[in-house]
């Protein structure tokens, strides 16, 4: 998705007719090659998701469709039977948003306000506490279930879309408070000295100055956010169950639903509805993500 | 009455002091330069008076009232900073009016003072640009602007023209001077260039390694400086410092340069402290308190001067004024003559030095004699 910031050195351009065209093939057939490779599966789910099921069960998954129907997307939607829930993936996608939509949100605001804090503002042991935040970045998932699934049970929110709004606000504050801490850094100093003389405080100046210049670095953590917690899978089967569950824990679920026989061109469905959402994002906002990364704050 | 006070100040960071017992006062309405080399501490004690550093110890008082604890806002100064600190994603306006609205000013005070402000540094067609689209110089009349619509009590600049090109320096330097006298508040300005402080202060703070060398009007700093450091920051080219004996002549002393051929300069009485027989000094003389001897122009002005033969290596023309690098008495010297005047490379000619004009400097403690 990163587009071109400036014409760099060609290589493949220079020399002799015939190398030029040698090389071009050589790098050009491997692209292809693997692009190919990376995209085979998702093509493979998409053909499957439209082929009846005794066509694919005869002639295996890897093959072209004889006959093709519409009918598995709105069967995966809305009636397909999860775990003896028969109402389709429609419930567990609304889960999933109401999960990773607030979770996005609020890791993102308490990122950009953490980051804030603790680039623009000395404090006592300030840098142990970003130390501390950003720890979270380093520890594996599995280290953190039982400790969760304690507060969960404390707070009286195990098996609820609050509870992993909750574990996914905190686990991404990790992320987004690094992300804006090392955004903001690049924000000159002077800026908070003179809006302070000008006589605005924390909150003005986060509201004013700083949000008004987070833009790339907001984009980041709401592509990042969004997509990470959209197909998290750990937490959710952990501490949900049955029809709380998000959507990601809820396809794992169709191995063991019902008496064994597989709807692989309805679960294929089912899928790609759960990979839709992630794939828009990255589809439609990742060159801004390349952007944020790689940009600063003040040009 | 005095407006702006500084006692015994001193600030560390860690185990580093950098300023060391600073003690200041500057009279309402006062331009007070406070130059240095990079590095001497200069903003930090200009971030002291804005309340933007705390202070190890000592006080600050801005009208009467220590402000030691008192937040920046509370203190009621304006400043301008080197890299003038625009806020970047608003207009020009918003700029101007963020400190007021801060303040819960009405909008039509807030309009007014933007329109009285931007017709005094002319930059009302900017108003709606932002930052990003200004050249260097409008940049620095707007972050004067958004300085001037709080009428404070204190104005605080640090090094506002340093990011200037050399021609546009000039003319911002005597704007500001202008501004100065029309707006008449009380004025610290931090810089490093020497000729900048000269020329907009009336007093001058020199300071060096966290230490003030000395604080006096502009006039006093040139002509009798405190020490050697102040004597070779202040004035361009650099003083002339030479060493030197003190000797005892008939009507009191006199000088005689180590390496020369023994001339005695006679010193005029009462211009120096005590001095004593054989006594080792360092004499400082400026480069434009030497004139070729052929001219008399010393004599003429009835001023007291010596013969000193020069003997110059080297010219660099500069238009206005030659600059000759030479030799007096095996010492090397730099003089500034007039180019019509100046001698060839080279060449030894005999120099009048103005002997009302010159320094003497204890050579160990470099203070002056
Ligand atoms: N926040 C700080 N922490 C540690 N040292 C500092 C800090 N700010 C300034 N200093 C040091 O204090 C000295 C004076 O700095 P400064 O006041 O910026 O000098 P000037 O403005 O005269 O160039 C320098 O040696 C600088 O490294
Ligand atoms: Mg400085």
């Amino acid at each position: 998705m990163a587009e071109a910031v400036h014409q760099a050195f060609d290589p493949l351009s220079t020399g002799s007719r015939a190398k030029q065209i040698r090389s071009k093939t050589i790098v050009y057939g491997l692209l292809t090659f693997f692009a190919l490779l990376y995209m085979s599966p998702l093509f493979i789910i998409f053909i499957n998701a439209y082929r009846p099921l005794e066509e694919i069960v005869r002639e295996g998954f890897i093959s072209a469709p004889n006959t093709m129907s519409w009918s598995y997307w709105g069967e995966a939607w809305s009636t397909f039977c999860i775990g003896g829930n028969c109402e389709g993936v429609s419930r567990y996608f609304v889960n999933t948003l109401l999960m990773t939509v607030p979770a996005t949100v609020l890791s993102t605001a308490f990122g950009l306000v953490n980051g804030y804090a603790l680039s623009k503002w000395r404090f006592k042991y300030d840098a142990w506490v970003f130390g501390l935040i950003t720890l979270g970045v380093f520890l594996p998932a599995q280290m953190t279930l039982l400790p969760w699934a304690f507060v969960l049970g404390k707070l009286g929110v195990s098996n609820t879309i609050g509870g992993l709004v909750l574990v996914h606000t905190i686990q991404g504050i990790s992320f987004t408070t690094l992300f804006c801490r090392n955004y903001f850094v690049a924000v000159p100093d002077d800026l908070i000295k003179a809006a302070r003389i000008d006589g605005a405080g924390f909150w003005r100046i986060f509201w004013r100055i700083m949000l008004p210049l987070s833009p790339p670095i907001l984009i980041v953590c709401v592509i990042w956010q969004f997509t990470g917690i959209w197909n998290e899978f750990l937490y959710g089967t952990v501490f949900t169950s049955g029809s709380n569950q998000p959507i990601t824990s809820a396809i794992v679920a169709f191995s063991g639903s019902g008496t064994g026989e597989r709807h692989y061109n309805v679960e294929a469905a089912s899928v790609i509805f759960a990979a839709l959402p992630p794939l828009l994002v990255y589809v439609f906002g990742g060159k801004y993500f390349v952007r944020g990364l790689t940009s600063g704050a003040v040009k | 009455m005095s407006s702006l006070q500084i006692k015994n100040l001193r600030k560390s960071f860690g185990s580093v002091e950098v300023l060391k017992d600073i003690n200041l006062e500057a009279d309402s309405g006062e331009f007070v330069a406070l130059v240095g080399p990079s590095g001497c501490g200069k903003s930090t004690l200009l971030s002291i008076i804005a309340g933007l550093e705390s202070v190890s110890s000592g006080e600050v008082i801005i009208e009467d009232k220590v402000v030691n604890n008192e937040a920046p806002k509370d203190r009621d100064i304006a400043m301008v900073f080197q890299s003038y600190a625009l806020y970047p994603t608003m207009t020009v306006r918003q700029n101007m009016t963020f400190g007021m609205e801060c303040r819960n000013i009405d909008k039509a005070t807030q309009d007014k003072t933007v329109e009285r402000v931007a017709n005094l540094l002319q930059i009302e067609p900017l108003l709606q640009r932002k930052p990003g689209q200004l050249s260097g110089g409008q940049r620095q009349r707007v972050a004067m602007g958004r300085a001037l619509v709080r009428d404070p009590k204190l104005f605080l600049f640090d090094e506002p023209l340093s990011n200037l090109d050399a021609k546009l320096r000039v003319e911002m330097r005597s704007e500001i001077k202008k501004l100065h006298q029309r707006v008449g508040r009380t004025t610290v300005y931090v810089t490093h260039d020497q000729i900048e402080a000269m020329t907009l202060a009336t007093r001058i703070a020199v300071m060096h390694q966290g230490v003030l060398q000395q604080y006096d009007t502009p006039k006093a700093i040139y002509e009798t400086p405190a020490n050697v450091f102040v004597a070779g920051f202040m004035g361009s080219p650099n003083m002339n410092f030479f060493a030197a004996k003190v000797v005892s002549t008939d009507g009191g002393f006199g000088l005689v340069l180590d390496g020369g051929d023994g001339t005695v300069l006679p010193l005029i009485n009462g211009a120096h402290g005590a001095l004593s027989d054989g006594q080792a000094v360092t004499f400082g003389a400026r480069p434009e308190h030497f004139s070729p001897a052929s001219e008399g122009r010393a004599d003429r002005k009835g001023r007291a001067s010596v013969i000193v033969p020069v003997t110059v290596e080297m010219d660099e023309p500069t238009g206005s004024e030659t600059i000759l690098m030479g030799e007096i008495a095996g010492q090397s010297a730099i003089i500034v003559c007039e180019p019509d005047e100046a001698p060839a490379p080279g060449v030894t000619m005999d120099f009048e030095v103005d002997m009302s004009k010159v320094s003497l400097f204890d050579p160990v403690s470099e203070k002056r004699l």
